[in-house]
């Protein structure tokens, strides 16, 4: 087990490369959910505010 | 094609592959860190240093199909001046810049034990810090203009034109004499690569590709609510600066 985590003289190098790895592809999950989650949170908002309701397209519905 | 270019089209298509993509992502990455850590031997020359590789490799190849993809969506964008084009292609550089980033970093990381450098500027990898600034130019192309659809057109035509830098960045290590080494499995005459280090780094290889599928829906599917957002915003804006009882100027504010 220690062997495996010496990586023969090499540790710092294949360690600090899979972590750099890690983080950035965690990184990028948790940035992108959080983005999502906050943009639907709006839109949400947005539609519950609208009078009458969800709407899907506007409000072209009382044009003519 | 044209059928997917419907956002509503191109939802229903999203929600059936995310759970997979996803899926898939993880047994790969899983399968993948298993042969790459335990169950791959250490390379003759470069030793333990070769799991490197694992995690550089797939960086690099997917920081250049992520470039890819993001030129043909530009393309696109500009030809058929499809609102989803330009969205996949808004969605994907900041995935890019991060590879790109990754690539480099654990470049550096295997480059100091085994070149005795951390850094040396030779064509590959010069080339790979300019697919960097690239990503990182069309981010910046896209949120630099009060009109939106101005930096679109602008950060497709930096995505178009900086895709020469994909071939270069593929066949600089024949192109010029440099202390990368040569490409040694997408080559004429087949991988020169022992299957027991090709099986980890195609499993690696395909689950981030997966991973960036996943990522990449995640993204699409906030950009369409977030142009929802402002479409919303306008139309509720438009409202208020509407003098009461006249409901004729409603077209176009959606």
């Amino acid at each position: 087990m220690a062997d495996f985590f010496h990586m023969g003289g090499y540790a710092f190098y294949v360690w600090a490369s899979y972590a750099v790895t890690a983080l950035v592809m965690v990184g990028l999950v948790v940035a992108s959910l959080r983005g999502r989650r906050r943009t639907e949170a709006q839109l949400r908002l947005l539609q519950e505010a609208m009078p009458g309701g969800r709407r899907r397209r506007g409000r072209d519905g009382n044009e003519a | 094609m044209h059928r997917f270019a419907n956002p509503a089209q191109f939802l229903r298509l999203a929600n059936v592959i995310q759970p997979w993509a996803l899926a898939v992502t993880v047994a790969l990455l899983a399968l993948g860190l298993y042969f790459a850590l335990f169950a791959s031997p250490a390379d003759y020359q470069q030793g333990e240093t070769v799991r490197i590789m694992y995690v550089h490799v797939p960086s690099a190849w997917l920081a250049l199909f992520i470039y890819t993809s993001m030129a043909v969506a530009s393309g696109m964008a500009l030809v058929w001046k499809h609102p989803l084009a330009d969205i996949i292609a808004k969605a994907s550089s900041p995935i890019g810049a991060s590879f790109t980033f990754v690539c480099l970093l654990t470049g550096a990381l295997w480059g100091k034990p085994m070149w005795g450098t951390w850094w040396e500027w030779d064509a590959r990898l010069t080339a790979m810090l300019v697919l960097f600034f690239l990503y990182l130019g069309h981010m910046a192309l896209l949120n630099a203009f009060d009109d939106a659809t101005r930096g679109q057109r602008a950060a497709a035509v930096l995505a178009l034109a900086g895709f020469v830098n994909v071939p270069i960045i593929k066949f600089s290590v024949d192109w010029w004499n440099t202390l990368h080494q040569p490409a040694s499995v997408v080559k004429m005459g087949g991988p020169a690569i022992h299957s027991s280090m090709l099986l980890p780094l195609m499993l690696m290889a395909v689950g981030f590709t997966t991973f960036f599928v996943w990522l990449l829906l995640v993204r699409v599917r906030t950009e369409l609510a977030a142009a929802k957002v402002r479409a919303m915003r306008m139309a509720q804006v438009h409202e208020a600066a509407r003098p009461a009882g006249g409901a004729a100027e409603q077209r176009g504010t959606v």
